[in-house]
């Protein structure tokens, strides 16, 4: 059997404090395409290479970070049951209405221990510029700037990590893949999946709630995440490390900044995971080969940065 | 045209063209006199106070810098535009990890 219940990350809403910039650098760097502008304000972009509608809204604001992600389920049914799975672990879910976004069913949505808020929902419309399907080919349309394949996952910053974690785990049946440990037992750091990918879903402890470390775009391979680079030093893209790789998760990547202080991160590769592997771990005093494998400490802005 | 820009209590001086920030100037000269975050007035950990001089700010997120404290001079040397001489005081702090 194939996937069921939670398949993927499929959306994220990103605040942005100027629209215009945030557009330049999403579409014309990144390499989404518009979709639609709606009253409210926020803008839907689609990457080239995802099937539905839209991934990242952008909302403009007077402070940057993330309002929300959301997971796609296979099925409606799914909602109902993800919804007593929530509850019974303590969460309080709220409805959210069809066409909230356009083109998406009705959500639930909660927020979790750490601050962050996350819906759940099961369907969407599909592209109008969907990945081909009738003898495809590998594009529909011309990659733009980087041209990155599709929205891939969040890294978040909260305080109760251990509490997120176990939402998503007993609610939503995702795995633990990968964990950073302190000596004294504390969970430093989370890597979660619902699919076959090394993670989904990260998270860090952190004092704060609710913080926002990075939205990642796959790419194709390594020489793509070179090219990517070579973009964000042609447009003097605010950069933060990279072109590296990450012993978590082995993903070749690189960090990099939108215009409001929110980061990115475009990589590609990284393992294969299956619920029988067994769960990796990092010491703490191995922190920095895990963050970053090839310079092998962290720098300072990966745990003091955030929006 | 560029600014001199001084920091209070340090003797390092550097120069900021016009149209540049306060901090991408000091990151080329490769002076480290405020931590370097985001750039993009979203992170907070660049946040200077100025004590003189002229200037302007590009966006800076509420939640680093509140109304009350533009009014007082705070500001993220990454959206810090000097018209002219600015004396600041660094504010900002990134936790070490080492
Ligand atoms: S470096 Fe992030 S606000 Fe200036
Ligand atoms: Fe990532």
């Amino acid at each position: 059997m194939a996937l069921t219940g939670v398949l993927r990350p499929g959306f994220v809403q990103i605040r942005v404090l100027d629209m215009k910039e945030a557009l330049t650098h999403y579409c014309d760097r990144l390499g989404l395409f518009e979709v639609s502008r709606e009253k409210d304000g926020r803008v839907y972009l689609h990457a080239m290479d995802e099937f539905d509608r839209h991934s990242v809204i952008l909302r403009e604001a007077d402070q940057p970070g993330m309002d929300r992600m959301g997971f796609k389920v296979r099925t409606e049914h799914d909602l109902d049951l993800f919804e007593k799975r929530l509850r019974d672990v303590g969460m309080e879910v709220e409805h959210v209405e069809a066409g909230e976004q356009p083109g998406v069913g009705r959500r639930i949505s909660f927020v979790a221990p750490t601050g962050h808020r996350f819906d759940l929902y099961a369907e969407m419309e599909q592209s109008a510029l969907p990945p081909m399907t009738h003898n495809p080919d590998v594009m529909q349309v011309d990659p733009k700037g980087m041209g990155v394949q599709r929205f891939d996952h969040c890294l978040l910053y909260g305080d109760d990590l251990d509490g997120t974690e176990r939402v998503f785990v007993e609610a939503l049946d995702f795995e633990v893949s990968e964990t950073v440990t302190a000596p004294d037992g504390t969970r430093i750091a989370s890597f979660l999946t619902c699919s076959n990918k090394a993670h989904d879903l990260a998270i860090v402890r952190h004092d704060e709630k609710g913080k926002f470390h990075h939205a990642s775009f796959l790419l194709e391979d390594w020489s793509e995440v070179g090219r990517a680079a070579d973009i964000i030093t042609r447009y003097n893209i605010s950069i933060d490390i990279g072109p590296t790789r990450h012993g978590i998760t082995r993903g070749k990547t690189i960090y990099f900044f939108d215009p409001s202080g929110n980061r990115n991160e475009v990589f590609a590769g990284g393992y294969s995971y299956y619920p029988d592997n067994p769960r990796r771990n990092w010491d703490a005093d191995e922190v920095g080969k895990a963050i970053f494998y090839y310079e092998r400490v962290l720098n300072d802005r990966f745990m003091g940065v955030v929006t | 045209m560029s600014h001199r820009i001084r920091f209070e209590g340090l003797d390092e001086v550097f120069e900021c063209r016009n149209n540049e920030s306060v901090l991408v100037a000091m990151e080329r000269l490769g002076l480290a006199v405020v931590p370097v975050g985001c750039r993009g007035g979203g992170c907070g950990v660049c946040k200077v106070r100025v004590l003189d001089g002229w200037y302007h700010t590009g966006k800076m997120s509420r939640a680093q810098v509140t109304e009350q404290e533009e009014r007082e001079g705070y500001a993220l040397a990454c959206r810090l535009y000097p018209d002219g001489p600015l004396v600041l005081q660094a504010i900002g702090k990134l936790v070490r990890v080492t």
